[in-house]
């Protein structure tokens, strides 16, 4: 038997591989952002109800009982730690692992940018994000347009008004999907087969729906009602970043936390620890902030114009 | 027969969705970094030929779908059925109907062997090999020693299939034929 030892991606793509990486870095060493490097091994999980961390044990030599570690999904809890210390900007490039992700676009193990802007809200974070993406793209601003009116200009719907019958009368039709979902599922399923597809150009969506604000605040003003202050940034029918004006209340942090908690018990998945050291930071206080995270790889996709994710790794997840 | 997952659901694998025995085409995996991961999934109705798109959660199944390809020789056909061998060495003889057989009627001619689709045991899909054999029986008069292949005509065959061919073809002339694109290859 021959086993394929080859990589996954040709000699010419790593090539440009790292020399985007170094584009990356000297793009915040001329901004002056403090390049960081948090654990990837974490004593709790992120609370986030739809990703499935890695688990590991680690034994103390000679002794009996092992303690369980996370692989982080993002490094975004230690950053806003050091945030909290007095930090001012930082940014890190770094592998995150995500259990059960693997397909075209994704890979369990992948490469993330994330950085974080004290004094910056969501708005000046997106002006940023554009700078990096059109050195590296060599493209047009993005585009930046509301959550809501792109939903409505490929859905025809108004997530304000409309009901979940509608949403799913509408999924029905377009992705036939048959099922139950949450409110905030609906969303998703029609977001991600009826928009992000049709979003070729560079585009910033903004004003999040409250209930997807994850670790945004919500803000007034962003749109017709209260809204999440996060972003997504798409190109090429592709999700390449996501990012927050960053929730400081450590009060809220700990509810939501909570609600993901009761969410990911309701759907049958496993209790995680939640990040108490987090909650510390925010109480001692987080300094106003937004913060993004990047997939590098997807961007690398996007540079040179590949298809499939394993194209730009040295070694995909199925030769690891 | 065994569920399959979405994580399971390959190019070519078979299984049941609303009645029908489907064959997976492709399988995409969505997941937005915030949010529930579907699979987008495209599939071919075995029993319509159409193509579809369906999307399920991850982690949801279907039943797989008793479904088998088995070469077999075409023998007759009665009227109603087109009478098929299979060629294992069984001597299984299966009769399939209009259904079944399509517009591989246009392709059918005795003692060529057939992909034969069977669901729960009965033919549901016959597909012709890439190239078949078949007389003219009906085309205007050839043009002589034009085989420089400068314009084309329409010739029946012994089907009642039509294909385009060469000028130089005249009635009676056994021709090989591209099942696949309809096309004449030249004369067998």
């Amino acid at each position: 038997m021959t086993v394929d030892w080859r990589p996954s991606a040709s000699l010419e793509a790593l090539h440009r591989r790292a020399a985007i990486i170094n584009q990356i870095r000297r793009f915040f060493a001329e901004r002056d952002v403090l390049e960081v490097d948090t654990p990837c091994l974490s004593a709790a999980a992120v609370s986030d109800p739809h990703l499935f961390p890695f688990s590991t044990d680690f034994v103390p030599e000679g002794a009996a009982i092992a303690q369980r570690f996370y692989l982080h999904t993002s490094p975004e809890y230690p950053m806003k730690r050091l945030l909290a210390a007095g930090s001012g900007a930082i940014w890190q490039l770094c592998k995150v692992y995500r259990n059960g992700e693997v397909g075209s676009r994704h890979n369990p193990e992948f490469s993330m940018l994330e950085w974080y802007r004290p004094g910056f809200d969501h708005h000046r974070l997106m002006d940023e994000v554009d700078d990096l993406v059109m050195q590296v793209l060599d493209c047009k601003p993005a585009r930046r347009v509301s959550y809501s009116a792109i939903f409505a200009e490929h859905t025809g719907l108004d997530i304000y008004r409309c009901s979940d019958q509608q949403l799913q009368q509408v999924a029905l039709e377009r992705t036939g999907f048959i099922g139950e979902l949450s409110r905030d599922g609906w969303l998703n399923l029609l977001f991600s087969h009826c928009v992000e597809v049709e979003l070729l150009e560079p585009t910033m969506v903004y004003a999040f729906p409250a209930s997807q604000a994850a670790l945004a605040k919500v803000v007034e003003g962003d749109d017709r009602v209260p809204s999440a202050a996060r972003f997504e940034l798409f190109v090429a029918g592709m999700e390449l970043a996501n990012g927050y004006f960053e929730l400081t209340d450590a009060q809220e942090q700990a509810r939501r936390f909570e609600a993901d908690r009761q969410q990911r018990l309701a759907l049958g998945y496993p209790d995680l620890p939640l990040d108490q050291p987090l909650l510390s930071a925010l109480k001692s206080g987080l300094p106003d902030c937004a913060g993004v995270a990047l997939g590098v790889d997807r961007l690398i996709m996007l540079a040179l114009g590949a298809s499939r994710i394993d194209q730009v790794l040295a070694f995909d997840f199925s030769r690891a | 027969m065994a569920n399959y997952s979405t994580n399971e659901f390959k190019p070519g694998l078979k299984v049941m969705l609303d009645g029908d025995p489907c064959s997976i085409l492709e399988n995409e995996y969505v997941k937005p970094g915030k949010g529930q991961a579907f699979n987008r999934v495209k599939v071919r109705n075995l029993k319509t030929g159409r193509v579809n798109e369906r999307t399920f959660k991850s982690g949801e199944s279907l039943e797989g779908a008793d479904v088998m390809d088995r070469e077999m020789e075409y023998l007759y056909a009665d009227g109603e059925f087109w009478h098929f061998m299979a060629t294992d060495g069984s001597f299984e003889q299966y009769g399939a109907d209009e259904k079944a057989v399509g517009d591989c009627s246009n392709w059918m001619k005795e003692q060529v062997v057939y992909t034969v689709t069977l669901f729960n045991g009965a033919p549901i899909a016959v597909s012709p090999p890439n190239f078949v054999e078949l007389e003219v029986v009906e085309t205007d008069p050839g043009v002589r020693g034009d085989t420089s292949g400068g314009g084309t005509k329409p010739a029946k065959l012994a089907t009642g299939a039509v294909v385009k061919v060469p000028l130089f073809i005249n009635t009676g002339d056994v021709l090989k034929v591209d099942t696949r694109s309809n096309e004449y290859v030249g004369r067998a």
